[in-house]
């Protein structure tokens, strides 16, 4: 569907085809009711008296014109709730699995940071006395912690292509809506309640990052970027980030 | 003592008259939906005209664009899709349409109004107070809620938004109770439950909902004062930093208010348009003279609505990282009450071919109603699929699906019912010519106005954004599309000058209208004696075609 802009998930594909094929039976119904309407509006007044129909020709007509449509409309909301209740279970119902590449997104007004847990795996201790972004350190991250020295922060999303990613989503303040369009992916990051939220980006490229929850007067300025890489480029900017962590690390 | 017939009746500003009541609402919802329509054109002409200077205003900045938003929503939702169906229409024809002289509980009826009243004035003072008007949308989701450091108008002005909607809570179910006690201890004698017209159906259900639901906002906005100003913590979570500096700490969740909200938040649809589809089931029956068909189907449809209407909120908050299952079961449940409401939808559209069919305006902005709730309910199905409304949720496919299916289906039936009812007020008809051409001109340009939106929410344009620059290429695509749904919501606002004209203008000057223009059958036109009745609201029929119609009341001989 051209109207969408381009997905670049896997996960994507399978919600285009069901959206295009929704809105497209939607919308022949919708015409097919204008019309209805309308030619009932237009059409030739007969003087012939149609009340003078008898009792069960009326319930026949009833039948016909209400609990048949009525049947088949309830039938096609069941059949959505079948194809897409596949698609919700595919993508919430199961965690991502240990080969997951694991990101922390936090949400604060009015910017989006994104953490990589480096090379132990484990995310540092986040503490929010410590907040100063001024300082360099947006996210509290407690020095103490071992497992902070590794972490990198960044304010854009660098991801490598076909690998199932694990986005840990949470909140500095207010209630943030964190929404790729072009990966078909939205979350709210809620303060006090982290969530997560599982997907593959399978093609190359650059796709915007949204906030689509009010969520201050800086709202509508509130974007970032996902970048898309092949492993190898995705490799060599996180050892780059790593490398000038380091470096800072030795200078202080 | 009131009477329909006008010559009798006399405006009264203090009183427990209904219909004086009826009337102050209405002038209430008026200055309400004035108000509300030129926030919504300011936030239009911004959109697509950022640098344009407002006269006496200036540029709006991002927050100012926020508070129009919020502004505009609480107007609308509030004082305009609540008050008038729910208010003004019930005060206006309820008793009279169950051959009650009066309302039970009048003086409660009447305190509602000067509650509701106040209820604006303090929402209104939040344009005044330092800072202005609260940016947080008319959800209002705490901790942007909770903290005047979160924003500007979270403080003062914020604080007006919660007093003013505790306050209208407490009106909305002041009003209810009243119309529930009239419902049920004071119909005419014969009026069974099986003969009540289906607005009066329609008001049963809304007013159950009203207290149901109220109640539960109510209950919010007290808490997220108390969470301000009392140091609870309902809504306040652990660790808090807002642009940098700790806050007060919580044990709370915000997620507490998003299930209230919403528990309050869908009823309140179903609060606004089930009065109005009560009155299209009437006014369908009338203009095509026959009866409704399946009644018991309507009946049972509209309480099914009003019953599964409590359970689905959680369809607002799919995307807010709750437990995948709940949104299955949300999913479930919502996609079960588009089942009784296309019933009604299958029922009226089979309607439009019987008998033959009158298009005075009260009809003509019933088809409209009809052809907005179809076009805005289509969607609904395909937003009640989790899955799917995780890329759809805030953006603008969902502002077109509510503003078609909420907002201007809701209207549309507000202005059938006035067309319909206004000679019970006035002992005149409104201007047909007039009435035609707002009707033509309102739903060309409303369809211009809501349904490109779809477009724009598919190529996943958030809601509540005054700028469409940013690193976002492709919203620059949308400028054309964003600059006719400006030109269509300026001609919308603009034809509703012809309505308002037309208003004023037939007190005088427009047609007599006698005892009964419509040839209707309900309680609301006949001579409000001691009425008696053994028949059903809609005994229209075979030989019913010309101006002879059966009333359903009689005077009681005794």
């Amino acid at each position: 569907m051209h109207w969408l802009p381009p997905n670049g998930a896997l996960q994507g594909i399978a919600l285009d085809h069901l959206l295009q094929r929704y809105l497209s039976i939607m919308f022949w119904l919708f015409i097919a009711a204008q019309v209805l309407i309308l030619a009932a509006m237009f059409r030739r007044r007969s003087t012939r008296s149609s009340g003078a129909a008898n009792r069960g020709q009326s319930t026949r007509v009833f039948l016909v014109a209400e609990l048949l449509p009525l049947l088949a409309i309830s039938g096609l909301y069941a059949w959505m709730i079948f194809t897409s209740h596949h698609l919700w279970a595919a993508r919430r119902e199961h965690a991502a699995g240990p080969q997951a590449l694991q990101v922390e997104v936090t949400g604060v007004q009015f910017q989006w940071y994104f953490r990589y847990p480096g090379a132990d795996g484990v995310y540092g201790t986040l503490h929010p006395d410590l907040v100063n972004a001024p300082a360099g350190n947006p996210l509290g991250l407690d020095p103490q912690d071992p497992h902070s020295a590794d972490d990198v922060v960044s304010s854009i999303l660098m991801l490598p292509a076909d690998r199932p990613v694990n986005l840990s989503l949470r909140s500095q303040d207010v209630i943030h809506g964190f929404f790729i369009p072009g990966m078909r992916l939205k979350q709210d990051t809620i303060p006090g309640m982290p969530s997560h939220l599982t997907f593959t980006p399978a093609i190359a490229g650059d796709y915007p990052i949204l906030c689509t929850q009010v969520c201050g007067l800086g709202h509508a300025r509130m974007q970032a970027r996902l970048r898309v890489l092949s492993q190898a480029n995705y490799d060599r900017w996180l050892t780059a980030r790593e490398q000038a962590l380091h470096a800072a690390e030795a200078t202080r | 003592m009131t009477t329909p017939t006008s010559d009798r009746w006399r405006f009264r500003v203090f009183t427990t008259d209904h219909r004086s009541l009826a009337t102050l609402y209405l002038l209430l919802a008026l200055a309400a939906v004035i108000l509300g329509t030129l926030l919504s054109l300011a936030m239009r002409i911004h959109r697509i005209w950022p640098a344009y200077v407002f006269p006496l205003f200036g540029v709006p900045s991002p927050e100012q664009y926020l508070a129009l938003v919020t502004m505009h929503g609480t107007l609308m939702v509030f004082f305009v899709l609540t008050v008038v169906p729910q208010s003004a229409f019930p005060n206006l024809v309820l008793p009279d349409q169950i051959g009650a002289a009066r309302m039970a509980l009048p003086r409660l009826n009447a305190a509602a109004f000067w509650i509701s009243l106040i209820s604006l004035l303090v929402l209104l003072a939040a344009f005044a107070v330092p800072q202005g008007a609260p940016i947080s949308g008319w959800t209002s989701y705490p901790p942007l809620s909770a903290f005047a450091a979160a924003g500007p108008g979270q403080g003062t002005g914020m604080d007006l938004w919660l007093v003013s909607i505790a306050l209208f809570c407490v009106a909305a179910m002041a009003s209810s109770i009243s119309f529930l006690a009239t419902i049920f201890f004071r119909r005419a004698q014969g009026l069974r439950f099986s003969r009540l017209p289906l607005t009066v159906w329609s008001w049963i259900a809304s007013s159950g909902l009203t207290v149901t639901a109220f109640i539960v906002l109510f209950a919010a906005a007290v808490m997220l004062l108390a969470d301000r100003h009392l140091g609870t913590s309902f809504f306040l979570p652990a660790g808090e930093v807002i642009n940098g500096i700790r806050q007060r700490s919580g044990t709370g969740s915000p997620m507490l208010w998003l299930h209230l909200f919403w528990f309050f938040g869908h009823p309140e649809v179903y609060i606004s348009i089930l009065p109005g589809m009560g009155l299209a089931s009437s006014i369908l029956a009338n203009f095509t003279r026959r009866p409704v068909p399946a009644y018991g189907l309507m009946v049972g449809a509209t309480l099914a609505i009003g019953f599964l209407g409590l359970g689905v909120w959680g369809h607002h908050i799919f995307v807010s990282g709750m437990n995948p299952y709940a949104g299955t079961a949300f999913g479930l449940t919502t996609i079960a009450i588009a089942v009784p409401s296309s019933a009604e939808v299958l029922t009226w559209l089979a309607m439009l071919f019987r008998g033959r069919m009158r298009l005075d305006t009260p009809m003509l902005f019933t088809l409209g109603f009809i052809s907005f709730f179809i076009a805005g309910g289509l969607t609904g199905p395909v937003l009640a699929q989790p899955a799917l409304d995780s890329y759809l949720h805030n953006t603008f496919f969902v502002v077109a699906h509510f503003h078609l299916v909420m907002a201007m289906a809701g209207v549309f039936t507000i202005f059938a019912g006035i067309y319909y009812w206004y000679p019970l007020l006035t002992g005149r008809r409104m201007n047909e010519m007039l009435g035609k051409l707002h009707f033509w001109v309102s739903v060309i340009a409303a369809y211009g106005t809501f349904f490109p939106m779809h477009y724009a929410g598919l190529a996943g344009e958030p809601r509540h954004y005054a700028q469409l620059t940013g690193p976002v290429e492709s919203f620059a695509s949308l400028i054309p599309v964003e600059r006719g749904i400006t030109w269509s919501a300026l001609t919308l606002a603009a034809v509703q000058f012809v309505f308002l004209f037309n208003i004023f203008w037939s007190i005088r000057r427009g047609a007599p209208a006698g005892e009964n223009p419509w040839s209707a059958t309900t309680f609301e036109w006949l001579p409000n004696t001691h009425l008696i009745t053994s028949s059903g609201p809609y005994d229209y029929g075979p030989g019913m075609e010309t101006e002879a119609s059966c009333p359903q009341g009689q005077p009681s001989s005794s």
